[in-house]
């Protein structure tokens, strides 16, 4: 068996998009490297998409640079870059059989028949597909098609693969599902992902690193640990996980829900304390999250693991809440 | 429980009585007199239908019109095609101003734009007299009058016909299924043979019997372009109506041209379901 996959590097140079006096993305400069898993997240409208499609070679860039493993791919058009693309909604063809579409970037390149239809197998095997090659796309489900549309964006080897929110047709349940296939699929071909979302679960849970996109630049960019562990902005800190926003001494500090202790007024402990008011209570199964007031630090959302301590501390009893000095992370923004 | 839809069924047939009524009275009725007519008229049974293969004239008329409507069917919906393409990849502003000149081509008379097209390409037509006082012929061509001028004037009649088909099938396209196909390394050409025009047959197929029908009922073009010279089916069967008095066989082609259509759209319910052709949309 050939290789199953390619994985190729990306550099953008102070990549630009401007439409008419609108700036969709403005000098981004970024490295993904060969082999790994990075998502652009971010809100709609924050430049991910077109960032991807710049990429891709469907938007001209206004200036700036992309490489691919070091050489120039600005000016080259989208079939000549041989990137694999997942489009939202797929993009299948719907006159082609499952077979015929995973086939089809092989069939443009006329390779020899032999050649693809043991490649087309060894994707169908690769996606679990192997029962569905003579059906329709319109006869699979939406997880199905899916697969069919990584199947058929990797067919070809590509050494970079680009996903637009391939997840965002798909129910709850079965996203989770799927980003495990997913990343399972990253592991064993090794080709260099770049993935669009909006949602910071799919972008916690799959990446390597995380870009996070805000009105068409780069807000952070990190592993998905220290991008929530250590945000550097307030945007960042809303954007990926929930985050209270604490002034003191002219700056801000982010503090994480989950990293506040919570105990009836008297009984807490820690380096940082302050007293409080419960303004409501509500039961998530996993955690409490309660709403906390704070003279002088307005509403303070505090999760609590359910499991833990007995019943909830009803509304309106005073409580401690209490921190740890690291649990407050220093913005970069004023305050 | 069961009552209720057999009120609402009461109802519903009572608001469309009037309607049902007129279809039988004007639609149905003359379509079955007509029939009768064809197997009646002057004696009973068969001879008109008869005639088909005995006369040599009538044989040639027929063959006239299938080859004329054949061609100028290919030729509107290629038109229609890439006039429909056009518009698909214009921008918003200019598709809107393009819809409303293709429409507008519907409000002008047929008489109207088949007389101008004698004006324009007659004997003594403007190009004619134009391309002479050039010095670049000596002899008008003669585009008129002929098998040509009919081709000319019913592709011009035609095309905004095969043009609306399909635009609505091109409209229904996901613009990334294009994409897609691009990234997957597939040239234009190929993105156009392979997923473009599949993906727009059912519009083809639409606009060509839309356009096959109507042209072969077409009588003001054929006699007025072709000047007596191009006799097709529905200029044979008004001069056996109106002149020769022949009601017999003109109710025989009008039947004949009934059932071609019938069994055409049959033979087309065959290969792909006619809803999707009569939607315009998804295959």
């Amino acid at each position: 068996m050939a290789e199953l996959g390619k994985s190729g590097s990306l550099q953008l140079k102070a990549l630009t998009k401007h439409y008419g006096t609108f700036t969709a993305v403005e000098n981004v400069d970024l490295e993904i490297q060969s082999g790994e898993f990075l998502t652009l997240l971010g809100p709609s409208g924050s430049g991910k998409t077109t960032l991807l499609m710049m990429m891709a070679g469907f938007q001209d860039i206004t200036s700036g640079d992309i490489l691919l493993d070091g050489r120039s791919i600005a000016a080259m058009p989208a079939e000549k870059r041989n990137f694999g693309m997942v489009f939202q909604g797929y993009a299948l063809f719907p006159h082609m059989t499952v077979r015929d579409n995973i086939a089809y970037p092989l069939s443009v390149r006329k390779r020899p028949k032999a050649e693809i239809d043991a490649r087309v197998g060894e994707m169908m095997e690769l996606v679990r597909l192997g029962d569905f090659a003579h059906r329709l796309p319109k006869e699979l489900s939406g997880g199905q098609q899916q697969r069919v549309a990584l199947a058929r964006a990797l067919c070809f080897a590509p050494p970079v693969l680009l996903l637009d929110e391939p997840l965002g047709a798909l129910d709850k349940n079965l996203r989770t599902e799927v980003q495990a296939q997913l990343k399972d699929i990253h592991h064993r071909i090794g080709t260099t992902f770049v993935y669009v979302t909006h949602d910071q679960e799919e972008a916690l849970s799959m990446s390597d690193r995380i870009v996070i996109m805000r009105n068409g630049h780069i807000e952070q960019l990190g592993t998905p640990t220290a991008l929530y562990q250590q945000p550097t902005t307030r945007f960042a800190a809303s954007f990926l996980g929930k985050s209270n926003f604490l002034h003191r001494d002219g700056a801000v500090y982010a503090l994480r829900p989950e990293k506040i202790d919570l105990a009836a007024a008297g009984h807490g402990q820690g380096a940082n304390k302050v007293a409080g008011i419960v303004q409501s209570v509500t039961y998530f199964g996993s955690v409490l999250k309660y709403q906390v007031e704070v003279l002088g630090m307005g509403l303070i959302e505090v999760d609590v693991d359910a499991w833990r301590g007995g019943a909830p501390l009803p509304e309106h009893s005073p409580v401690d809440l209490t921190w740890a000095d690291n649990a407050a992370v220093r913005l970069n923004d004023q305050s | 429980m069961s009552a209720l839809p057999r009120h609402v069924l009461n109802t519903g047939w009572i608001l469309v009585l009037p309607f049902l009524v007129l279809v039988v009275a004007l639609f149905l009725g003359p379509i079955v007199n007509i029939l009768w007519l064809s197997v009646s008229e002057p004696t009973p049974g068969l001879g008109n239908y008869a005639k088909l293969f005995t006369s040599d004239s009538l044989g040639r008329i027929i063959g006239t019109t299938v080859r004329i409507c054949v061609i100028s069917t290919a030729i509107s919906v290629a038109l229609g095609y890439s006039i429909a393409y056009a518009m698909v990849h214009a921008a918003d502003a200019s598709r809107n101003k393009m819809l409303g000149l293709l429409l507008m081509s519907f409000w002008i008379s047929v008489l109207v734009r088949t007389f101008s097209w004698l004006m324009l390409l007659g004997r003594n037509g403007v190009v004619n007299n134009g391309l002479e006082a050039l010095g670049i012929i000596s002899q008008p061509i003669s585009f008129m009058r002929n098998e040509l001028g009919v081709l000319i004037g019913m592709v011009h009649y035609m095309v905004p016909y095969a043009v609306l088909p399909i635009l609505a099938s091109m409209q229904s396209i996901d613009g990334r299924v294009v994409q897609a196909s691009r990234s997957l390394g597939a040239t234009g050409a190929q993105t156009f043979w392979r997923v473009y025009l599949p993906l727009t047959r059912a519009g083809i197929v639409a606009a060509s019997l839309l356009v096959f029908i109507i042209n072969l009922g077409f009588y003001v073009v054929p006699a007025v372009l072709g000047g007596g010279k191009v006799l097709m089916v529905a200029e044979y069967i008004s001069v056996q109506v109106l002149v020769t008095l022949q009601w017999g066989t003109a109710a025989m082609l009008a039947a004949l041209m009934l059932f071609g259509v019938l069994a055409l759209l049959f033979l087309m319910s065959r290969f792909m379901k006619l809803s999707t052709v009569f939607g315009g949309g998804k295959a």
